[in-house]
């Protein structure tokens, strides 16, 4: 398709001054048997026209697929912008003897970490959003009096504004209106006593299983939970997986394998 | 991100002709995958090279004895390699349907792998959530509905701050959303739309083009139109959310445009703009004058890298284009006096009337672009005629396509009507013979006997 040589000099130069030509119909033109009509077109997206534009979309995602089995041998860090394999290097935070040898890797734990640290208690977020509402929570004397006047317990769900009088009731929203699981990792009801004796620095926002069944802080919800649910509670946390005291001793005896500390 | 990884690919060991007859038959399967409503295509970011065993060798299926004990190895063992290692294996064999099958039938297996990726060990974290990845990635919808305890994590993540490990949460909950309605059907009143909404302001291009994907698998859902576009629908709809506007932030022409990422939001729009859903909105956002630009700047482009004669190269290469822009063509030009005045007075006749041969799809929509200012009356006429237009048209009516040759009749009589001149001409062309080929089709009969009526008569 050979496009006028003027065609560009010509749109670059800006819309003419023209005005468009008169329209004048004949009504012989629609008569019987021809039936042009002008009209724009609408097709729905299921439409057969736009199977040749699906058809390269999704050999534009299957593309890479296909060649992934060709894919030769690449550095630790999957990005090429970052360095790649370095020499093992310690992460610099105080207190944190991790060891790397690949940028990224280090990227990710310190993002992980260190990056959303509760300044009172060192629990680690995995949001500065989930960060704020733990402090507020637990770290907020304030917070506390004013809880007991009016709902102050935030939804976690990112775009939900509801509030809620008491951390159980937040959660039974959280579980029947977002389907959230009911023991979701980053929303543990505050414990008893004080957190700073409790947890080792650098713990997540988890707790062992057993502070999970302690009373809350918080004033008795006006129906308790039935103790059915506590059971389901114990059971939905493999007793294998620890992350309070049992994060605490893996996380020492990082510090013996590695050079220094 | 994509096409950084394209660009490190070797080329296959098979030549070219086997290459294009696989490409043929992925081709065909997913036109029948679309005739049947089946189209389902996912991503998968796979880092690691190909076992030491050798090239083109894949990790071996694992039994159930072996998922059981790389899971435990990885909960349990003490030393943080060990574990992570357990994790890699583990992630390998999940590469086979085979083991991602014995996987979830495991009990257990999931909420490991879910304390895994919730655990406070950022390496043993990254691996389970590649792990998960490995199970996103299947075509059985009971891997992907496995996956269900895992997608309030996956989304918690996306507001994290590790750009890679978002970009594999996304990819992975882009393959799970396709998968599965019941993935969708948690996933909305999860919440990811207001966490997509809030991902968006990344400035990682690789975030971005991962949320465009994921995004575009949500939009592409059968229920989309109805339960997860329009606005009504509040917290999920995407409608209502901050995604339109900062998906056409990504389609402004300019420095700042990155193509693959560019490439998933302008069908994440194609998606939400053919459900017919609201678009008023859209345009209320800007969605014309930007897609308008964009538009302008890729011609351009070609433009200026094409030669003369190659842009038809152009069009074999991507088939979809020039039956898509004659329909813009036709939608600008059917209502509009001006778009049709613009159509001759840039002498762009001629070059359409050089699409006629492509093929009778191509054919019959330059036709009605042609009919659409023919209509318009004797002042667009007569600036068809003299000119190529009739000799061409003669050209269409030796087609056997009937629906070419419908629409060439129509235009004759256009034609005719609004400059008499043109019957000689027809005359003299042999104009008749070339009507007479069609006299006993019966589409065509009574338009082809009013214009030989009209011919003789003239």
């Amino acid at each position: 398709m050979q496009l006028p040589p003027a065609l560009c000099a010509r749109l670059a130069a800006g819309p003419g001054a023209a005005e468009p030509l008169p329209v004048e119909r004949d009504p012989a033109a629609g008569a019987a048997p021809f039936r042009f009509v002008a009209r724009p077109v609408r097709f729905p997206r299921e439409h057969q026209f736009f199977e040749d534009g699906d058809v390269q979309r999704h050999l534009y995602l299957q593309d890479v697929i296909m060649q992934v089995a060709d894919v030769p041998e690449k550095p630790r860090a999957p990005e090429a912008r970052l360095l790649g394999r370095v020499p093992a290097f310690a992460c610099q935070v105080a207190g944190c003897c991790q060891v790397f040898d690949a940028l990224d890797d280090y990227e990710h734990h310190y993002h992980t970490l260190h990056g959303n640290v509760c300044s009172f208690c060192k629990r680690a977020f995995p949001s500065g959003h989930l960060l704020d509402a733990h402090i507020l929570e637990w770290h907020d004397s304030l917070f506390q009096i004013l809880s007991e006047r009016q709902d102050m317990y935030q939804c976690l769900v990112e775009g939900c504004t509801e509030k809620f009088k008491t951390s159980r009731d937040r959660k039974d929203h959280m579980v029947r209106m977002h389907l959230y699981p009911a023991d979701f990792r980053f929303d543990k009801p505050k414990k008893s006593r004080s957190p700073a004796s409790a947890e080792a620095p650098g713990d997540s926002g988890e707790r062992s299983e057993g502070e999970a069944m302690e009373i809350c802080s918080e004033p008795v919800a006006a129906s308790p939970a039935p103790a059915g649910e506590r059971r389901i509670y114990r059971h939905r946390i493999p007793s294998t997986i620890c992350f309070g005291q049992g994060a605490a001793r893996g996380f020492k005896s990082n510090k013996k394998k590695t050079k220094q500390c | 991100m994509w096409s950084r990884r394209q660009g490190r690919l070797r080329p296959t060991v098979c030549g070219v002709e086997e290459l294009r007859r696989r490409r043929r038959e992925r081709e065909a399967a997913l036109r029948k995958a679309r005739r049947e409503q089946q189209l389902v295509s996912k991503r998968l970011l796979r880092n690691d090279a190909p076992e030491e065993a050798g090239e083109g060798c894949v990790a071996a299926i694992l039994g159930e004895t072996e998922v059981q004990q790389f899971l435990r190895q990885a909960q349990r063992g003490t030393e943080e390699k060990e574990r992570e290692g357990a994790l890699v294996s583990l992630r390998r064999g999940l590469q086979h349907p085979e083991t991602q099958q014995t996987f979830i039938r495991l009990e257990g297996s999931m909420r490991t792998l879910v304390g895994l990726l919730t655990s406070n060990q950022a390496l043993l974290q990254l691996e389970a959530a590649r792990c998960l990845h490995e199970l996103s990635h299947s075509e059985q919808s009971t891997v992907a509905e496995a996956c269900l305890p895992a997608t309030s994590y996956l989304l918690t993540y996306l507001s994290s701050h590790s750009s890679d490990f978002i970009e594999l949460c996304l990819y992975t909950l882009g393959n799970l959303i396709v998968e599965s309605e019941a993935v969708r059907r948690q996933l909305l009143p999860q919440g990811i739309v207001p966490a997509l909404a809030a991902c968006i302001q990344s400035p990682h291009v690789a975030v971005l083009e991962a949320l465009g994907y994921a995004l575009s698998q949500l939009l592409q859902a059968e229920e989309a139109p109805e339960k997860i576009i329009p606005p009504a629908s509040a917290s999920s709809s995407i409608l209502a959310s901050t995604l339109p506007q900062h998906m056409l932030q990504m389609l402004q022409p300019g420095p700042k445009l990155n193509p693959g990422v560019a490439v998933e939001f302008a069908w994440c729009l194609h998606y939400i703009i053919c459900s017919q859903v609201s678009n008023p909105l859209l345009i209320g956002h800007g969605a014309l004058s930007t897609l308008g630009l964009l538009l302008l700047d890729l011609a351009g482009a070609v433009q200026k890298t094409e030669d003369a004669g190659l842009e038809l190269f152009f069009f074999q290469k991507q088939p979809s284009l020039l039956p898509e822009g004659l329909w813009l063509l036709n939608n600008l030009t059917a209502n509009s006096p001006s778009f049709c005045t613009s159509l001759l007075s840039l002498d762009l006749i001629e070059p359409l009337l050089q699409l006629l041969p492509v093929s009778n799809v191509v054919s019959v929509m330059v036709l009605t672009v042609l009919c659409n200012v023919a209509e318009k009356g004797p002042a667009y006429c007569q600036r068809l005629w003299p000119g190529p237009l009739l000799p061409a048209l003669l050209h269409t009516l030796a087609f056997s396509d009937t629906e070419v040759v419908g629409q060439s009749l129509e235009l004759l009589h256009l034609l005719f009507l609004y400059q008499p001149e043109a019957v000689q001409v027809f005359l003299q062309q042999s104009g008749l013979q070339a009507l007479e080929r069609h006299q006993e089709e019966a589409q065509l009969q009574d338009r082809v006997y009013a214009l030989q009526q009209t011919a003789l008569q003239g």
